[in-house]
């Protein structure tokens, strides 16, 4: 069978060979194996300096203090620790968070947790563009307000926020500002020593690191402080116990390594490779970009079809593995919260595609995506009676539709 | 989530796919389903003389499981009467194209379909 070219690099990336290698060197007999909390023998020890040079290498990328770098199963932990942590650290000096609809989902149902335990969460909606509404975030403060939590770049639409002057307004109004950056790290600058960001979550497997890994930033400069939500031996300064998984955290340092010596080459080349894939659509009819096309990470490109269902756009491309907002691609039936967040009809909301280019990805497999995708549409609005109604000058909003 | 043979045979080559005049008296259409909801069938049916469905088109947004149940839907009434063409049942369109659980409102739709088809035929000779 002829493997599918993958396009979907926001959802995970393979691991980059370079860092395969040296996980590899961290988990047999012959390798460093140890327990880095060993502080008895050289196992331990040799086990604590690959954590360590790890530790550095990912403080590096973000322009962080090592000592600012707690270890976490992936950003759906980080989310969780940063979110819960500093709500239950500080609830007595107030109980009110603000977020965005468009939030990945580890951080919008650790809100809706916390609103089970008391706390009040704000979930504004962002422009029709995907960014935040800095005004109306700026009325939203309120005095018991403790945290606000904004993610970097969106994972559907890749839009980019814009965190200096998010985490400008936080600081003047003395709350936190947590950021999660799973879609960022590693593909636009960071620096954590200028910016105005309390805590920041990463993962590995986003840029061709190893799953089941990820990072917290947890700012010293101001001090943030956080109650542990996973409690045992006191690792990471208490703030997450557990064994570290030194293969993981040394395949989480040496692929932010790598993205550090490799962005910015990088990611001109896949913005090249972006446009060259809207290029390639742009003059087809119906055709709609979801999210800011400027304010927008280089290898995303989220786009709708209109009149064509997302399942069967992908289901017929099945040559090119991406994603879409349709509501059959997950169990709930529902369309794209995200895209709905924007004001996208469902229609298409339920016509969109989120390719996401990356590291692997060649012009000749952007060239052969859009032959495809052009031949498919075309069919399948062949195959659409909305199509038919669209071409006959029939307004769908007029329709007295049978839902079910 | 893998699609089933029978699935995508339709679906690569769909049957009967088309428009017969809605105008038509002999001509039935049912259209069912909601673009919101992220499906819309379109099935026709022209009976003869005898009242027997000798033709039946559809063209329909959606899933690929959508697309064909409806494809199927078109093969199994060509040939039927009304009131046979009326007996079936969604039920037969899972079990045909081994429908996972939640694809079963692809067939619910399918059904429906013929159903407001075959509504709209009588409703005509009325």
């Amino acid at each position: 069978m002829l493997t599918p070219t993958y396009m979907d690099y926001s959802s995970t990336t393979p691991v980059d060979p370079r860092v395969a290698k040296k996980m590899a060197k961290y988990l047999t007999m012959e390798g460093d194996f140890g327990n880095a909390a060993s502080r008895s023998h050289y196992y331990g020890w040799q086990a604590e300096k690959a954590v360590d040079e790890a530790r550095s290498q990912v403080a590096d990328l973000v322009g962080a203090d090592p000592r600012e770098i707690v270890w976490t199963s992936g950003a759906t932990e980080s989310n969780n620790l940063a979110i819960k942590g500093i709500a239950n650290f500080y609830h007595k000096r107030g109980k009110h968070i603000i977020t965005l609809k468009t939030e990945h989902k580890a951080v919008l149902d650790t809100c809706r947790q916390l609103e089970r335990e008391g706390f009040e969460v704000t979930y504004l909606d962002p422009m029709a563009n995907g960014l935040l509404d800095i005004e109306e975030f700026n009325n939203t403060i309120r005095e018991d307000t403790i945290l606000a939590s904004f993610m970097h770049v969106n994972n559907e639409i890749g839009v980019i926020q814009d965190l200096q002057t998010i985490g400008d307004i936080c600081r003047e109004n003395k709350v936190f500002f947590h950021v999660d950056a799973a879609q960022s790290v590693g593909k636009i600058e960071i620096d954590l020593a200028s910016l105005p960001v309390d805590l920041m979550s990463f993962s590995a497997h986003k840029i061709y690191g190893p799953k089941g890994m990820g990072a917290l930033y947890v700012s010293r400069k101001p001090r943030v402080r956080l109650e542990a939500q996973m409690h045992g031996g006191g690792h990471e300064r208490g703030m997450r116990s557990g064994t570290l998984a030194t293969h993981q955290i040394v395949g989480m340092g040496e692929a932010f390594a790598i993205a550090k010596a490799e962005m910015k080459e990088e990611s001109e080349r896949t913005l090249m490779l972006r446009q060259r894939l809207y290029d390639g659509f742009s003059d087809m009819e119906e055709v709609v970009v979801n999210g800011d096309l400027d304010q927008r990470i280089s290898g995303n490109l989220n786009i709708s079809f209109n009149y064509v269902e997302g399942e069967s756009l992908m289901m017929a491309i099945s040559g090119v593995a991406v994603s879409s907002g349709s509501a059959c691609t997950s169990a709930s039936l529902e369309p794209s919260y995200v895209l709905r967040a924007l004001g996208l009809s469902d229609e298409l909301a339920h016509s969109s595609i989120r390719f996401s280019v990356g590291r692997y990805t060649t012009e000749k497999d952007v060239d052969d995506a859009i032959a495809l995708v052009r031949e498919k549409v075309e069919k399948l609005r062949d195959l659409s009676p909305l199509w038919d109604m669209y071409k006959d000058g029939i307004d769908l909003n007029s329709v007295q539709w049978a839902a079910h | 989530m893998a699609y089933g043979k029978k699935v995508l045979d339709h679906y690569e080559n769909p049957r009967n796919v088309g428009v017969l005049d809605k105008d038509a008296t002999n001509v039935g259409t049912g259209m069912v389903g909601a673009p919101a909801c992220g499906d819309v069938m379109r099935l026709q049916i022209q009976v003869n003389d005898e009242g027997v469905i000798e033709e039946a088109k559809f063209k329909t947004y959606g899933c690929g499981s959508a697309i064909a149940s409806s494809s199927l839907l078109t093969e199994w009434v060509k040939g039927k009467t009304l009131d046979e063409a009326s007996q079936i049942k969604n039920t037969e369109i899972v079990d045909e194209l081994e429908l996972p659980p939640v694809k079963i409102h692809c067939s619910v739709l399918a059904e429906d379909a013929i159903k407001a088809a075959i509504t709209d035929l009588k409703n005509k000779a009325n």
